[in-house]
This record gives structure tokens, sequence and C-alpha cells, in this order.
């Protein structure tokens, strides 16, 4: 009796030290979310046109309570109609793009895999390109490019389909991700070629370098759907990714369906990604490199995994974005930044991180 | 339970690699299929676990038909033990073994501290307690075999299936593993395995098929099927079959291969 009775309180204790353990990276998320929320203070605060942080929260009190203004109509414009929007688009796209690589990671059991594995970003690169040259208003390239990065997924997940007849293997996938990426790329190529170098040719190659400058907080409200659309089963699906990760047999024989599981996952991360590109560019290496941080924040496991990489994602992409508008007199496009942050960066965790793959 | 296969035809697309076999296993029964490389060993896996469709027959569990069963519902009378091989990504081993609840956790659903306790079960069952904060890709090839057979208990399944499960195991781990066996198909279990050593089949398993080449095969007891014309006719080797006492004084077979 006494025997049993040890027995079956010692594994209680066990899995109390695992739920502290637990625990404890519950904290990183609190603390995580305490530094975006500072860091999105300050950012209000930086720019050309400089506002200290105590009249920042002045006209904050002032708007929450519905005081009269005190303050220059200028600063109402540059806090609300241009530096608002696009520290919001920074996060959000840093989130969206985050999340969406390290969801691939581990759907393709490949830590090299990023947002842009199947050909969403040359995709949806490619109908900003056709947008532009066919002189569309902002809401129209916006929407086709959205349109094409999803369709250049499509594309991607129906042609593997047909390759693999009826075997859906996720190699298969990757490598027609990869053939559909490199026709996008050649097309918007094409179109660079054809285009009016004094007018479109400059517009084309500057949207796809990625930046915020333009954003207005329409375009922001109108893509924040999609991005809800695609992060909220994600995060809801996250601790199943976990199985996904260990291979299509294992993970149907644990009990996921999982041809079900990988198109969800694939339609999230779409959405995801081309609605990061409609309104931001093409910005790479933040899908590929932020997982890897946060892995190294928390461990491989989804559940929490997941919103790591979301608020690291976030945070990353504000700070660079400030460094884009704040550091030179002339604004450096974001794509370039996250490139030239985001390689040597890689490099480091190759070098300090904890490596399962190899 | 009852797993029972009838006249399956197993393949991929229109080869047809294992012909019209049938065999029962039941609860506390173990069952071991041997056979040369290249012979459908595997096929026949991938198709009772449901990852290859069936070309013909059936597969029964306690004369049920699984064709039309969803994925969760199979899991959880069949466990799978695949061949231990390494994830890209570190894993913590608890975390790895509580995959197993899977099938018993809805889509949205996280484990909870119950599923997390009979994970810690299923390792304590195992005597690798101590795995249980280690990272699953730092342990070494034993220990993963046994982490893979902890995640399979916590499936709590009526039915074992285990692809060649001393495969790369050092000599100590592969018996370790199959005395593990041996003690989960006395609780209760029923035990599909395939293996290369006949040995092993002396060892632990209660029945036996042994597919040759040509779609021939031959079924029974272990010590009735396994003779040194069936290994020359299967293997195309010679061996000597011979007899040792073990602890209690029953005979355990052995079989010793002849090198020309």
């Amino acid at each position: 009796m006494e025997d049993s009775k040890i027995s079956e309180i010692e594994p209680l204790i066990k899995s109390k030290k695992y739920a502290a353990r637990k625990f404890d990276k519950k904290w990183i998320l609190l603390i995580l979310s305490a530094l975006l929320i500072a860091t999105f203070a300050i950012s209000f605060t930086l720019g050309r046109y400089a506002i200290p942080l105590s009249q920042l929260f002045e006209i904050l009190f002032s708007k929450l309570f519905g005081f009269q203004a005190t303050w220059d109509a200028t600063i109402d414009t540059v806090l609300f109609k241009v530096r608002l929007p696009r520290l919001l688009a920074a996060i959000s796209i840093g989130a969206a793009l985050s999340l969406s690589g390290a969801t691939y990671q581990g759907l393709f059991k490949n830590p090299m895999v990023s947002a842009d594995i199947l050909g969403a970003s040359a995709g949806a690169g490619f109908g900003a390109a056709i947008g532009m040259l066919l002189s569309f208003d902002p809401m129209g390239i916006q929407l086709m490019s959205f349109a094409f990065g999803l369709g250049a997924v499509a594309i991607t997940t129906i042609v593997s389909t047909i390759v693999g007849r009826g075997n859906d293997s996720t190699l298969l996938l990757v490598l027609t991700g990869m053939v559909v990426t490199s026709l996008f790329s050649s097309a918007i190529a094409l179109i660079k070629y054809i285009a009016d170098p004094d007018l479109k040719l400059r517009e084309i190659t500057f949207w796809l370098m990625g930046g915020l400058s333009a954003i207005r907080m329409s375009d922001l409200k109108i893509v924040l759907i999609p991005m809800v659309l695609g992060a909220v089963p994600l995060l809801l699906l996250r601790w199943r990714l976990n199985v996904l990760s260990f291979g299509d047999e294992e993970a149907q024989a644990l009990g996921i369906d999982t041809s079900r599981l990988r198109l969800i996952t694939i339609i999230c991360s779409t959405l995801l990604t081309a609605s990061t590109v409609s309104i931001g560019g093409i910005i790479g290496w933040v899908g590929l490199v932020i997982p890897h941080l946060a892995r190294m924040l928390v461990g491989p496991n989804y559940s929490i995994l997941l919103p790591t990489s979301l608020l690291v994602g976030g945070l990353y992409l504000l700070i660079v974005d400030n460094v884009a508008r704040c550091m030179f007199a002339m604004e450096i496009p974001l794509g370039i930044l996250t490139s030239v942050i985001g390689a040597p960066f890689f490099i480091y965790l190759l070098m300090h991180g904890k490596r399962g793959w190899v | 339970m009852k797993l029972e296969i009838n006249n399956a035809v197993c393949g991929y697309g229109s080869r047809r690699i294992i012909e019209d076999l049938s065999f029962v296993v039941e609860s506390g029964e173990i069952l071991c299929l041997l056979g040369p490389n290249g012979v459908g060993k595997t096929t026949l896996f991938k198709t009772i676990l449901g990852f290859l469709k069936l070309q013909s027959g059936e597969i029964l569990i306690d004369g049920n038909n699984i064709e039309k069963w969803p994925r969760n519902r199979l899991a959880k009378i069949i466990g799978y033990v695949p061949q231990a091989h390494t994830p890209p990504f570190p894993f913590n081993v608890l975390d790895v073994v509580i995959m197993g609840r899977t099938a018993h956790l809805g889509p949205f659903a996280s484990p909870s501290k119950r599923d997390i306790l009979i994970a810690e079960e299923a390792l304590e069952t195992l005597n690798v307690s101590f795995l249980k904060d280690r990272i699953y890709t730092e342990i070494s090839g034993g220990e993963r075999q046994m982490v893979l057979i902890a995640r399979a208990l916590t499936q709590k399944p009526d039915i074992l299936v285990m692809d060649e499960p001393t495969a790369n195991l050092d000599f100590g781990n592969q018996i370790k593993v199959l005395e593990q066996i041996n003690r989960l198909s006395k609780s209760g279990l029923a035990v599909f395995m395939t293996t290369h050593f006949p040995n092993q089949a002396f060892l632990c398993s209660t029945k036996i098929i042994i597919l040759q080449k040509n779609n021939e095969f031959k079924m029974g007891k272990v010590e009735e099927v396994i003779t040194e014309e069936t290994l020359k006719a299967t293997y195309g080797i010679d061996v000597r079959i011979t007899s040792v006492k073990n602890q209690n004084g029953e005979n355990i077979n052995a079989c010793i291969p002849l090198l020309n």
C-alpha cells in the first residue's frame, strides 16, 4: 500500500517539475511582449521629426481622455498617419513571416526552409510588377500581388500532386516550389526588361527591394484580415506541428491525417507570406532566421516556439525598420537591410546554436 | 484483440509484391516476420499501418474491416515503432513520448497533465525514466529505440507493430529491447515485428512468417518453421540449428551460420 502510494505521487511530482519548466518558458513570452510594447513606444519617438517620449505620453494621454489638442497638427500627422501604420506594419510583417517560416521548417522537416519556399514571394512580386507595369493604383497593385502569391503556391501544390500521382511527398513539393519560384523570378526579370526604364523600372525595382515607407492605415486594415486568417489556425494547431516534423508516416501512425493538416498549414502560411509581400515587398531572411533564434530561446516544441517566433519576428522587424528609416539621411530599403543583418546573424546562429540536424 | 489479415495483396501502384497472404496475431502473441531484403516485408508493414492501400483482401481488427477507419481511430489500437532516426529538431525526450497522445487529443488541444503522466509511466515501464529531460537527438541509438517504444505505448495501443526494433543496436541493447518486447506481450499486447535474425525469433516469438522470393511464405510455430532447410531455401546459406538450455532448464534453439 505504502509503496503504491509513493509510486503514484512520484510521477506527479516529476510532472510538476516538467510543468514548472514549461512555466519558465511562458515567462519568456511575457518578457518578449513587454519588450515589444516598450520598443513600439520608443519607435514612435524616433525619426526625422523627433518627438520626445514625454510628449508622446502626453499626447496619448490626451487622446485617450478626449482632451483638447495642445500640440502642432504636424505632430498628429506624423504620429498617427505616418508612424503608427508603419510601426504596426513592421510588427505584423515580421510576425507573419516568422510564423510562416517556423511552420514550414517543421512541415518540411528542414531547418533551412523559409516562408517563400513554395513560391509565394516570387509569385506576389510578379503580381505587383504586372500591376505597376499596367499602372494600377496602389490598392490594385496590392491585390494583384496577393492574388499571384496565392496562385503561385496553388500551382506548386497542384503540379506536385500531379507529378507525385497521389503519393504526397514533401520533397516533391519543395522541388516544385523551387521550379515555380525560379519561373516567377524570370517573369519578373522579363517585366523589368520591357518596363520603361525611367519610370516603371525604377518603381518595380524599388518595390521589390521591400520597404514600408508608403504604407497607409487603410492598406494595413485590409491586409490584416488574411494575416489573422492565416495566423489563428496555425496557432491553434501548433502542438500538432511537432508531430508533423517527424515525417508523414510517423505522423500518420500517431493518428494525424497528414494530407489535410499539410494542406491547412500551407494555405495559412501562404496567406501570411502573400499578405506581407503585398504591403511590404520582398523582405528576405526574416522567415529563416527568426525561427532559429526563437528555437534557441525556448527549444523546438511548437507549443511555445510558434508564439515566441511571432513575438521575436515582430520585435526584430520593428527594430530593423527603425534602422532603415533613421540611420542614414536616405532611407535604406528594408529588404536589403534584413539580408545584410540576417546573413551574418544566421552564420552566428550556426556557430553557437544547438543544432539538431547535423 | 485480434489482428487478422485475409488474402492480402500488397504493392505499389500496379506492382504486386505480396500476393494472397493471410495470418492472425492476437493479444499476448509475438509474430516475427523474417525474410531476405527486397521480399516485401516493408511493403506488408506499410499496408497494415495504412501508409499503402491494400490492393485486394481485407484487414480486420476484432472482425471489423479497418479500410475506412480514420487515422486517429487506428492509432488508438495500433502503435507503430519505426526504426530510430534523427528528427531535424532537438526535441526533449518527454516531448517526443507525449506525441503518442496525438490520437487521443482534439485537433486544437495540447497535452494535459494526465497525458504527461501517461508518457512518464511509459518511460517508467521501460526503465528509462532517466532519459526524460534529455535531448532526443543527443541520446544513443538504443536509448532512442526505447523512447520510440515508449511513445508507442503512450498511444495505449492493443497491437504493437515494430520495424526491425533491434536494427543498429549493439548486442546488449538488442537483447534489452527483446526482453521488453517479451514483457509487453506478456502484459497483453499483440506484437508484430520484423527482424533479420532467426535467433531473435527463437528468443521471443510465438509465431513466425518467413517471406521467401517468388511469393512463397511459410508460417507457424517458430521451432517448426525455422529449419536448416527453410533457411537454406530463404537465404541461400548453410546453417546448423542447435539447442541450449536456459536458466530454467528450457530448451532454446539457436542457429549458427556455416561459412564456406
